[in-house]
């Protein structure tokens, strides 16, 4: 897994958590949704700031699959890696 | 598509249908009227022998015309959903508002729109609403989620 990735995406997840998960709750395997906790919309927001901040343009195929925190290090690294 | 006809298909109804009439609706915003019945029950309570819209009242109205309307008629152009099959799903899911003028019963309201963005199903606007005198009651932020259900 690359770190600085993963980081980068953390401090981005962190500031949709709700009040009953905290950051240190985060792990490459968390499932969004169901372990984190984020709802759909907190879930956009999530992957717009994700944009922004790697420079990319996600699609409808690649939210779908970002269920866990590690499959969406995953995309964003597909997404760069074809720039 | 008549706009009258689009309001049939909301998935609201009275007492809880704050939309009349879209006076203009197209990809970057809409635009509609709603006038507040004096025999609307919340104003027996809010407050007593002093009945003013409550807000909660006017960001619902503002919801309706500015977020619901709007995504429906998005939903459509992106997809190739039917809105007479009811076949979605709405959920509200965050508003920020700010309220300047009082809104008395039987006053007439025209909410306009626009779009910030509309991406993976999230649309979030930005809503104003004025009186007829174009005086701005309240203005904000609105955000919720639209789902099509493909085997409805």
């Amino acid at each position: 897994m690359n770190s600085e990735k993963y980081q980068k995406l953390k401090e981005i997840i962190a500031l949709y958590l709700p009040e009953d998960v905290s950051v240190n709750d985060i792990t490459e395997e968390s499932h969004f949704i169901n372990e984190l906790n984020i709802n759909s919309a907190n879930l956009v927001d999530i992957i717009l700031d994700v944009e922004d901040a790697f420079d990319i343009m996600l699609e409808n195929e690649d939210m779908d699959q970002m269920q866990t925190v590690k499959s969406a290090v995953e995309i964003i690294e597909t997404k760069l890696s074809n720039k | 598509m008549g706009h009258q006809n689009f309001l049939k298909s909301l998935p609201y109804q009275k007492p809880f249908l704050f939309v009349d009439e879209i006076l203009e609706i197209n990809e970057v915003g809409v635009k509609g009227t709603y006038t507040f019945s004096e025999n609307s029950d919340f104003y027996k309570g809010h407050f007593k022998d002093n009945p003013i819209t409550p807000g909660v009242i006017l960001t619902e109205c503002c919801a309706q015309i500015g977020l619901v309307c709007l995504g429906v008629y998005l939903m459509q152009k992106a997809t190739d959903f039917n809105l007479d099959d009811n076949n979605f799903q709405i959920g509200f899911s965050s508003s920020q508002m700010d309220f300047y003028k009082p809104v008395f019963p039987g006053e007439k309201v025209i909410v306009e729109s626009k779009k910030i963005f509309f991406r993976f199903g999230k649309l979030k606007c930005g809503v104003k609403m004025y009186n007829t005198d174009r005086e701005l009651l309240c203005k904000g932020e609105l955000s919720g989620m639209l789902k099509v259900n493909k085997n409805a």
